[in-house]
């Protein structure tokens, strides 16, 4: 990343709106993705699929969705896990009862109902806001829990109230083997990311982070906070509910009501806390960030001959994530994607500070 | 100078707005009581008063911030009790204000795209993919919010969040915001407050230019006497949310009751 940026102007508006404006950037991608395409599957291990990237891809696009609604369009959800077993029991249901579904429809499918489910439990946001929001939203979880652990239709009637799934079938492609996993949920990711990167530049992006900045001025300027609000709230929800139906099938594979419960609500905004509300590259530093923590505290302590028990390690991890966003949250709200950027900026300019 | 003003003099047309007997309370602190005024096409039309006269709650009311529990706004030949935002801001009102409103984790050029929003019609799927009519629609505003950006000479600070611009050029993004509205009226709390000479001089020339190349109507609230001698039409004069005095800044500045009601105020 050691390279010059001048030399390079823009000629026209369209030039100058690119994701990558600066040409080494471009090629620092091309190489990236042939990196993670074509160089990762054929030299890592089953275990680092199942255990770190599977998990890593699917709630990078969950924070992803949370972040749209918390760091872009400024509403508080403690909730957003419940949204994602929405996505998930629509999903499972989808495929049990209407088959012959190709998995990709069922995404979006379930990815729409979740939206809806969003859309509704946002409404509370169009009154209150902050604290309130936080509790109204908590509701939102506690009910979709309660739902999902009661009306069995949604389970079909399973005994403990665990559903079972099968390995997806599309196109003619079985998506069972821990690198096919990889590769559909890496490219799935790889789309998420373009169409938030593209909200978040279109008008519809500027009008939630007007909200999130100044919402007076916003409406001022004409931006209607109901618009503005319930849009974020569905477009979020739809985010996470293609990722719990995304977790469902392709990391859990059988799963029971509580898989989506509070924790992982609670886990989904520790990551764009620590990796940087209102930055789509901070939910990939978060989501690594969650999943990779717990693995290094259970197996570094190990090697380095300071075994330590599994409680103590989960014990270990709760200070640990306390502690950095206490310190995110004082020091750096915008997260490891902002110490990221300045890092970079020290690099461009290095050797010469000034 | 004196062609100018004649010049101008020669465009001011009919009336585009007025208020009517507004009144307005917050609990028992009274902002404003029975206020009336009017605003003709392509005037500036000043509004000054001491402290808590109740000029800002004045435009407030007008662009549907506040609802005055008393009085009517005329606009556009209809009358309404109080305004709502949105419709303000379709019909074409834009606002800057006293203490700054910027969206303050944006970007200058984001800022003032916001203005653009009212316009930009692609639905969210498109702007998902940013395809076709999306893309078409944000470079041709983006075209319009570059000649604001020129206009008010901000060229530098484009990419720059706007929190980490000093005070006085905030005021202009404000200011560029309002603009890229291409608004029939603009309302300007107090745009050049807390600048030296020479920003201040500077927003005078842009606010005229605003009213003379594209014809804006703009109602000013102003604490520097100076310039509102210089740049207005016409003035109102608030104290206590009463109006004390209105006409041309020659005829307010002989007007008994202003000059007490400034006397002992130090601005
Ligand atoms: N939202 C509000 N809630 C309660 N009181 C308010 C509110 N807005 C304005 N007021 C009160 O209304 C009165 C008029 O305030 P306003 O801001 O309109 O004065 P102003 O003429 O703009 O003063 P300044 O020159 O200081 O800006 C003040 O007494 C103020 O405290
Ligand atoms: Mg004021």
């Amino acid at each position: 990343m050691i390279y010059r940026e001048n030399g390079q102007f823009k000629s026209s508006y369209a030039a100058d709106q690119q994701m990558l404006p600066i040409g080494q950037d471009r090629v620092f991608m091309v190489a990236l993705l042939v990196f993670v395409f074509a160089v990762l599957p054929a030299v890592l291990g089953d275990y680092v699929f199942l255990s770190l990237l599977i998990p890593f891809l699917i709630l990078t696009i969950a924070a992803i969705g949370l972040n749209l609604l918390v760091g872009y369009c400024g509403q508080i959800s403690l909730g957003h896990a419940a949204f994602m077993a929405v996505g998930a029991y629509a999903a499972y249901n989808l495929v049990l009862r209407v088959p012959q579904l190709n998995f990709l429809l069922v995404l979006v499918l379930a990815g729409l109902v979740a939206a809806a489910v969003g859309l509704v439990f946002g409404i509370p946001s169009l009154r209150i806001k902050g604290l309130y929001l936080g509790v109204a939203t908590l509701a939102a979880q506690f009910f979709i829990d309660w739902v999902f652990a009661r009306v069995k239709w949604f389970t079909n009637y399973a005994h403990s109230g665990s559903v079972q799934t099968a390995p997806i079938e599309m196109f003619g492609w079985t998506i069972d083997s821990p690198v096919e996993k990889y590769v559909f949920l890496l490219s799935l990711l790889i789309v998420f990311t373009l169409i938030a990167k593209n909200l978040v530049r279109s008008h519809i992006g500027r009008e939630w982070m007007a909200m999130r900045d100044m919402d007076v001025a916003a409406e001022v300027i004409g931006i209607r906070p109901v618009y503005a609000k319930l849009t974020a709230f569905a477009v979020s929800s739809f985010y996470c509910g293609i990722a719990g139906a995304l977790w469902g099938f392709m990391h859990l594979g059988a799963w029971e009501p509580l898989a989506f419960n509070l924790t992982l609500s609670l886990n989904l905004l520790f990551m764009i806390i620590i990796g940087g509300m209102g930055s789509v590259l901070g939910c990939y530093f978060g989501a690594a960030f969650i999943v990779v923590l717990p693995i290094v505290l259970n197996q570094v302590p190990a090697w380095i001959g300071f075994p330590i028990s599994t409680a103590m390690a989960s014990h270990l991890e709760f200070m640990i994530f306390g502690a950095l966003i206490v310190f995110f949250l004082v020091v750096e709200p915008n997260g490891l994607a902002r110490l990221w950027a300045i890092g970079k900026e020290k690099l461009r300019l290095w050797p010469f500070p000034h | 100078m004196s062609a100018m003003e004649n010049d101008r003099a020669g465009r001011i047309g009919g009336q585009i707005l007025a208020v009517e007997g507004v009144s307005l309370a917050f609990g028992g602190v009274k902002a404003l009581s029975d206020v009336s005024f009017d605003v003709r096409e392509h005037e500036v039309r000043a509004i000054i008063g001491p402290n808590g006269a109740g000029k800002s709650s004045m435009l407030n009311v007008i662009n549907g911030v506040y609802h005055p529990q008393k009085g009517t706004i005329r606009y556009q030949g209809r009358e309404y009790h109080h305004m709502d935002p949105h419709e303000v801001a379709v019909s074409g009102i834009a606002r800057t204000f006293q203490s700054l409103a910027l969206f303050k984790g944006m970007s200058v050029l984001d800022n003032i795209m916001t203005g653009r929003n009212l316009r930009m019609r692609s639905n969210i799927l498109l702007q998902a993919l940013r395809i076709g009519p999306a893309l078409r629609e944000e470079n041709e505003h983006r075209e319009v919010v570059e000649r604001i950006i020129d206009f008010l000479e901000i060229q530098a600070y484009r990419k720059t969040p706007v929190g980490r611009l000093p005070y006085g050029l905030q005021k202009r993004v404000d200011l560029a915001r309002a603009l890229a509205m291409e608004p029939k009226i603009l309302l300007l709390d107090e745009p050049m407050a807390g600048m030296n000479i020479e920003e201040k001089q500077d927003m005078c020339r842009f606010i005229l230019d605003v009213n003379d190349e594209f014809g804006t109507t703009i109602v000013l609230i102003e604490h520097d006497m100076s310039v509102v001698m210089d740049i207005s039409d016409r003035v109102v004069v608030l104290d206590y949310g009463r109006k004390i005095g209105d006409g041309t800044p020659d005829e307010v500045r002989g007007n008994q009751a202003v000059i007490d009601a400034y006397l002992g105020v130090s601005h």
